[in-house]
């Protein structure tokens, strides 16, 4: 059977299954459609969560990442992983137990104040949209490079199908199709590892396999490090970035990941305090399934290029400079035709020779240049876009049709389930904390429930539009959501939990302080809607940290402001002080409620 | 509610609990960076142990410590009786 039918199949299948889930888990109540009901099994919780949580990003471009950046990736890798400690031991228990619907409905009553919950909404709403926005263009890129359709048929395909689920069944209809996606794309994410650690390592565990041998008898990751070393390539186990840097970006990415509102209400779901806790645990081990494989799918996907187009590199090695060991551009294989289409794999032939020179030509050393010079090259020939170390990885290796369809299917399952989440929380910030909590205090369930939906609706729309026009910064969404996250939500919540005596003009002002600071420092170098107003380089950023790790900066400016405007105005009153003990308590938690 | 002395001591186990175990998060994300080539010389399971931390074994210290923190909190609220009831 044909590859591009094959994918229509698995694909049209996996949609088949997500729409059986949501008719079968529709919301009847608020309940349901804010929090599940509240009975969702813990295990359950941390299936829909890790679907919730891996976004198109962590399924199509982290392993690539990682690949060419090395361990500097992995601060990725360890940022997005180390978030659940926090909210597993700081936020997710205490939260449950508080027992209510939404994120900012937690800051307005804790900090009894509507603009506090007004400030939260605005930050919420900010962070959603921007991370859903990247989620349905990768819904589009999938779609258009596996089904050879438009962007924008994949686009609406794809908003169809998130409206149709999101807006019937809420959130307990999201997270049994989330439950179901996750089982889609683990499988696609580590079907072809295995095939390919077994095929390069003779190991069927890639984890191990990546610590393995080849054929050879040399250490894989040995092996791969010549390799990349003597075409002028920094070690495939190094990494480059400076210490503050790594520090701060890591930093940011994990308390970003804690403060996201879309995971942060998925500990809301579960019956008990108890459960939040083991919850997190959960969402963590299937996680950790897909980001433990990342690494050695990085290391084997760019060992299987380089082996393609340099004959020489083989179990046994070769002279990578010989005429002969460059692939000639004419008897290149069917996946990189393919994949020239996209534009995400191109060819130069610089030196007009025929044949494919894949090496780093910004490499100066003069030990190596004198040798590329020799061998009559003339730069490198081939640009690999990031993205295809996970999304050609099974072509690349040879793999069976049905294999490539498969990483299809857990490509958009990665996309779609975020996509839903995202949705999901700004709906309910609309229905629930604006609506209900500030505007029309005395709507009934069932209208709330409608606005609800209809918020969902329109969400969906302006994400679509988002996806099919990205405003020009969707490559800097990660740092945009993240820092925003850590800077303004992480340390609110935080302060509000294990400070009794913070107030409302405490934790205003620092929410406002962390991301005005935030905000503006990202918009200072990367120029959202306006031009940098400075380059992006080293020498220009405050202590050596880029945008990226900014937010760890502003969730400090976050607390040190909170701590000091709460010593100089009202005390925080009794009720209040009272209601903290009775968080820090699990006993009594009831299910989740609306008052 | 109000809260008794009993309640004061659990909360003070759990802060405890709860800083250690940070402190050991912080430990194994922040550490080994700056030590990530001196670690690279040992080899752990045929990897360079440097970079098997950032590649596998940072999960699953994280995963033991969320591990460590669900027993110990569900002993604490046994002990403490602050637990939830059965429904």
């Amino acid at each position: 059977m044909d590859l591009k039918l094959l994918t229509y199949i698995i694909v049209g299948l996996s949609f088949v299954l997500y729409i059986g889930v949501a008719i079968w888990a529709r919301a009847a109540s608020t309940g349901e459609f804010y929090v599940a009901g509240g009975g969702v099994h813990p295990v359950v919780n941390g299936m829909a969560t890790a679907a919730d949580w891996m976004s198109a990003a962590s399924f199509i471009s982290m392993a690539g990442l990682i690949a060419f950046l090395g361990y500097g990736g992995s601060v990725y890798l360890m940022g997005w992983t180390g978030g659940y400690v926090l909210l597993a031991v700081l936020l997710a228990p205490y939260l449950r137990k508080f027992g209510k619907f939404t994120v900012p409905e937690f800051i307005g009553d804790r900090y009894y104040s509507r603009t506090a919950r007004i400030v939260a909404v605005v930050c919420l709403i900010f962070i959603s949209f921007t991370y859903v926005a990247g989620q349905m263009r990768g819904v589009g890129i999938v779609f258009s490079r596996f089904l050879e359709v438009d962007i924008t048929t994949g686009l609406i395909t794809g908003m169809g199908l998130v409206f149709f689920y999101a807006v019937l069944g809420g959130m307990k209809g999201i997270t049994y199709t989330q439950v179901a996606q996750y089982v889609v794309l683990i499988f696609a994410y580590t079907i072809p590892a295995v095939f390919i650690a077994l095929q390069i390592t003779g190991n069927p565990l890639p984890q191990l396999g990546l610590g393995g041998t080849v054929e050879s008898g040399e250490p894989f990751l040995h092996k791969l490090d010549t390799v990349v070393q003597e075409l002028g390539f920094a070690a495939y186990t190094s990494s480059s970035m400076s210490t503050i840097n790594i520090f701060a970006i890591t930093f940011a990415l994990m308390a970003g990941t804690a403060g996201l509102p879309h995971v942060i209400v998925r500990f809301f779901t579960v019956p008990k305090v108890k459960d939040a806790r083991s919850s997190a645990g959960w969402a963590l081990v299937f996680i950790a399934i897909l980001y433990t494989t990342a690494p050695a799918v990085g290391a084997m996907a760019r060992y299987n290029v380089h082996a393609t187009v340099n004959s020489a590199v083989t179990a046994s090695g070769g002279d990578l400079f010989a005429t002969d060991s460059a692939l000639l551009y004419e008897a290149r294989p069917e996946w990189m035709r393919r994949w020239e289409q996209t534009g995400l794999l191109k060819f130069e032939d610089k030196n007009g020779d025929g044949r494919i020179q894949y090496y780093n030509d910004k490499n100066t050393s003069a030990g190596f240049t004198a040798r590329a010079e020799a061998a009559g090259w003339k730069g490198n020939e081939l640009t690999v876009d990031n993205d295809i170390m996970v999304l050609a990885n099974p072509e690349v290796a040879g793999l069976p049709n049905w294999v490539i369809a498969l990483v299809a299917a857990g490509g958009i399952a990665a996309a779609l389930s975020t996509a839903a989440g995202l949705l999901l929380v700004i709906s309910a910030a609309i229905s629930h904390d604006l609506l209900k909590g500030v505007f029309m205090p005395h709507i009934s369930e069932k209208s709330e429930l409608l606005a609800g939906r209809l918020a969902a609706a329109v969400a969906v729309m302006i994400a679509g539009y988002l996806g099919y026009n990205p405003p020009g910064f969707v490559a800097q969404v990660v740092a945009f959501a993240f820092g925003l996250a850590c800077a303004s939500l992480f340390p609110t919540i935080l302060l509000g939990i294990f400070s009794k005596t913070m107030n409302k003009e405490g934790a205003i002002s620092g929410m406002l302080v962390g991301l005005g600071f935030t905000f503006g420092y990202i918009l200072y170098f990367k120029g959202i809607f306006i031009t940098p107003m400075a380059e992006n380089i080293p020498a220009n950023w405050l202590f050596g940290i880029s945008p990226e790790g900014i937010g760890m900066v502003g969730a400090i400016l976050n607390v040190v402001v909170a701590l000091v405007v709460s010593k100089l105005t009202a005390p925080c009153p009794d009720h209040i002080q009272h209601m903290v003990e009775d968080i820090r308590t699990p006993r009594g938690s009831g299910l989740a409620h609306s008052h | 509610m109000t809260l008794t002395a009993r309640h004061r001591a659990y909360w003070r186990r759990n802060l405890t609990l709860t800083l250690s175990l940070l402190a050991l998060w912080f430990l194994v994300s922040f550490v080994p960076g700056y030590y990530a080539t001196a670690l690279n010389d040992i080899v752990f399971l045929g990897f360079p142990l440097g970079f098997y931390v950032f590649a596998q074994g940072t999960p699953l210290v994280y995963l033991l410590i969320i591990g460590v923190y669900v027993l110990a909190m569900n002993r604490l609220d046994k002990h403490y009786g602050v637990g939830e009831h059965r429904r």
